[in-house]
């Protein structure tokens, strides 16, 4: 176990690094970036522009441009163009938001796909079956830009149900947080219960052909017990899979439609403006972020793995 | 000894698929008694294993189809709703499956598979049933059971996972056990450890059981009654002695000519029927045999039916020709040239 957390912990750091080179880099070859410029703002005079570029090292070589911006970020100091602001800080305090939209959103899709997966599944071949399978299909096909501004227009505007965007904190009044995150945990958790649920039905139907599922029926239980006990718990590991991945992502700033469209402060409506404005330090600290969290659930998978299935051994 | 457990009368067993009906089992009648061990044996396809599945509601799905009956203590296997089905399965009737390597949860501990058999049927704690479980590793001969019982089916040999199936399928002392093909996954030392057990655990309860296999070794090794099927249907059914020793119908002849003998001069290959079994979605008219058989006359296009043909009632073919002929053909048919002399 020591060895298999070394050795995670190894491929993080390289996998940060690697990151953080390549996002770097992509903005040395984009023609037309210029941080100095857009620092300095619109109407800034060559000289000024020069200045700027002086105080922010753009004139540097590019490795100890990378360097400078490493350290910053690694002693809390990285600012952005943009805002002047503390990339450090607008991260961890647009975290809360993020986890409390991709944490509830992330409960919902998993247990609405196990149900959904297990009904048809179960139903294989019938009009249920069917029915689950081709609303999971339109899921799927929604965009989610499309689907959050529709439910946004139908049950904000249309319908005033829920509330017009914006975030309250979960401290200030759970009810309020939960009423003005409901519309966005949909928007999210659509997609993935519809992909989700046609993969487990699929592995639900390969392991109902199971040998030891026939002998699970032999032994008398009853169909509920064959399915939950041997049926179901063989054909998680494929969702799991995806669950760490999507959920890593997410929690990275993937949400980023959603936020924007429900203006909601988190880490991805940050990234999204960032990359509006071409605004190199969040975007590199975005980057690393998802990256780290990509190895940690990773890494959390296979743990996972290993309890679903003890022929799995853990092993760096 | 004599007491008939179960009843099977008139059998039907069809699948509807895409390419039509197939036509698994046909008629099939037979009986098994407490303390009794009847082999069904017969080539792949020949409905076998299809019917000691239907016997455990296996085949159960939406495109299967059945007629006949099968009483088990009066109760119909066959029509038995869902519920009273899964009351009786594994109780009552338990089965030993082919492959103990697929055939055993991947993800549970043996013990927990064990218990969970107990527990479907009896209303105990899962440390009584633990206890059981455990006793029962021991009886079928799993060294350190109390250990073991917590490791999973990967931590085991072959031979060891198909000893828990056992203590498993006899862990409620069913009265009747069917062993489906329980040796063919492993490897020919172990077999015989294998039957032994089986016999033995069974006669302790008085269970009655049904061997499904193609080996004819083990048949001649373990079974008190033999039937042999062909194309979904019973084409002979006798004891041990009267198969092995007196074969009436030309595919158990054929079947006995295939296997190898180390008491005769080996011939440069095995013996083997020609032709193939036919097919089950339009089964020819008359006995399914015909196409492949040597003597086939025109009677043949009639389907023989399974009756004695001898003085002795117990012994039952389903062939046209006069047991006198029989005997004369079987006598001269150099490929399969099965005498009662040399067959010790």
């Amino acid at each position: 176990m020591t060895r298999f957390i070394a050795r995670r912990a190894a491929s993080a750091i390289l996998l940060l690094f690697a990151t953080s080179v390549v996002v770097f880099g992509i903005f040395e070859v984009i023609p037309s970036y210029n941080p100095a410029r857009a620092i300095a703002g619109r109407n800034a005079t060559p000289t000024t522009v020069q200045q700027v570029s002086e105080k922010f090292g753009f004139d540097k070589p590019i490795y100890v441009q990378y360097g400078n911006t490493m350290k910053l970020i690694f002693t809390g100091q990285i600012i952005d163009y943009q805002d002047n602001l503390n990339v450090v800080d607008q991260f961890s305090q647009r975290f809360t938001v993020t986890l409390s939209l991709v944490v509830p959103a992330a409960i919902l899709w998993m247990v609405s796909a196990i149900a959904l997966g297990s009904i048809s599944a179960l139903r294989a071949g019938k009009l249920m079956d069917r029915g689950v399978m081709v609303a999971a299909i339109t899921g799927v096909s929604i965009p989610v830009f499309l689907l959050a501004a529709v439910l946004l227009y139908l049950f904000a505007f249309r319908l005033p149900w829920f509330p017009n965007t914006g975030y309250v904190h979960f401290g200030d009044n759970p009810a309020q947080w939960a009423y003005h995150l409901i519309l966005p945990w949909i928007a999210i958790a659509v997609l993935s219960i519809g992909f989700y649920s046609r993969v487990l039905r699929s592995s639900a139907l390969d392991a109902v052909s199971q040998d030891y599922v026939r002998t699970a029926r032999a032994k008398g239980l009853t169909q509920r017990q064959v399915f939950v006990r041997h049926v179901l718990r063989n054909s998680l590991m494929p969702i799991v899979t995806l669950f760490g991945l999507d959920f890593a992502t997410l929690l990275g700033g993937a949400a980023l439609v959603t936020e924007t469209v429900f203006n909601l402060p988190g880490i991805g409506q940050y990234e999204a403006n960032a990359i509006g404005n071409l605004d190199v330090p969040p975007i590199m600290v975005g980057a690393m972020f998802t990256a780290f969290f990509v190895v940690l659930f990773s890494a959390l998978s296979d743990v996972v793995y290993a309890l679903l299935d003890p022929r799995i051994r853990i092993t760096g | 000894m004599n007491e008939q457990l179960l009843e099977v009368e008139d059998l039907e067993v069809s699948f509807a698929t895409e390419d039509g009906l197939v036509r698994a089992v046909s008629g099939v009648s037979f009986t098994v008694s407490r303390g009794e061990a009847v082999a069904i044996v017969g080539e792949s396809g020949s409905g076998k294993s299809v019917t000691v599945m239907t016997l455990m509601g296996l085949t159960r799905s939406p495109n299967s189809r059945f007629a006949g009956t099968a009483l088990l203590h009066g109760e119909d296997l066959i029509s038995a709703p869902e519920d009273k089905l899964e009351a009786i399965r594994g109780k009552e009737i338990a089965m030993i499956f082919q492959d103990p390597i697929s055939a055993l949860s991947p993800v549970q501990r043996v013990g927990a598979q064990i218990v969970e058999q107990i527990r479907a049927h009896e209303k105990i704690s899962k440390a009584a049933a633990l206890e059981r479980a455990i006793e029962l590793m021991g009886r079928v001969g799993i060294p350190n059971a109390q250990e073991r019982a917590r490791a999973y089916p990967h931590e085991f040999s072959g031979g060891m996972r198909q000893r828990v199936m056992i203590a498993m399928a006899l862990s409620l002392s069913p009265s009747v056990l069917i062993a489906d093909e329980p040796t063919t996954a492993l490897d020919v030392t172990i077999q015989a450890q294998i039957l032994d057990e089986i016999r033995q655990l069974s006669a302790e309860s008085n269970a009655g059981v049904i061997f499904v296999t193609h080996d004819l070794g083990v048949v001649a090794d373990i079974a008190d009654r033999v039937l042999v099927m062909y194309a979904g249907r019973l084409v002979e059914q006798g004891t041990v002695d009267d198969i092995f020793y007196d074969p009436q119908h030309p595919y158990t002849w054929g079947l006995l000519g295939s296997v190898t003998r180390v008491d005769r001069d080996q011939p440069r290959r095995l013996p083997a029927i020609p032709g193939q079994p036919p097919s089950l979605v339009q089964a020819p008219p008359g006995c399914p045999f015909q196409p492949r058989c040597p003597h086939a006359f025109d009677r043949c296009r009639e389907l023989p039916p399974l009756a004695p043909q001898l003085p002795d009632a117990g012994h039952l073919d389903r062939c046209w020709l006069k047991p006198s002929d029989k005997r004369a053909l079987r006598e001269t048919d150099g490929r399969i040239g099965l005498t009662e002399g040399a067959a010790s």
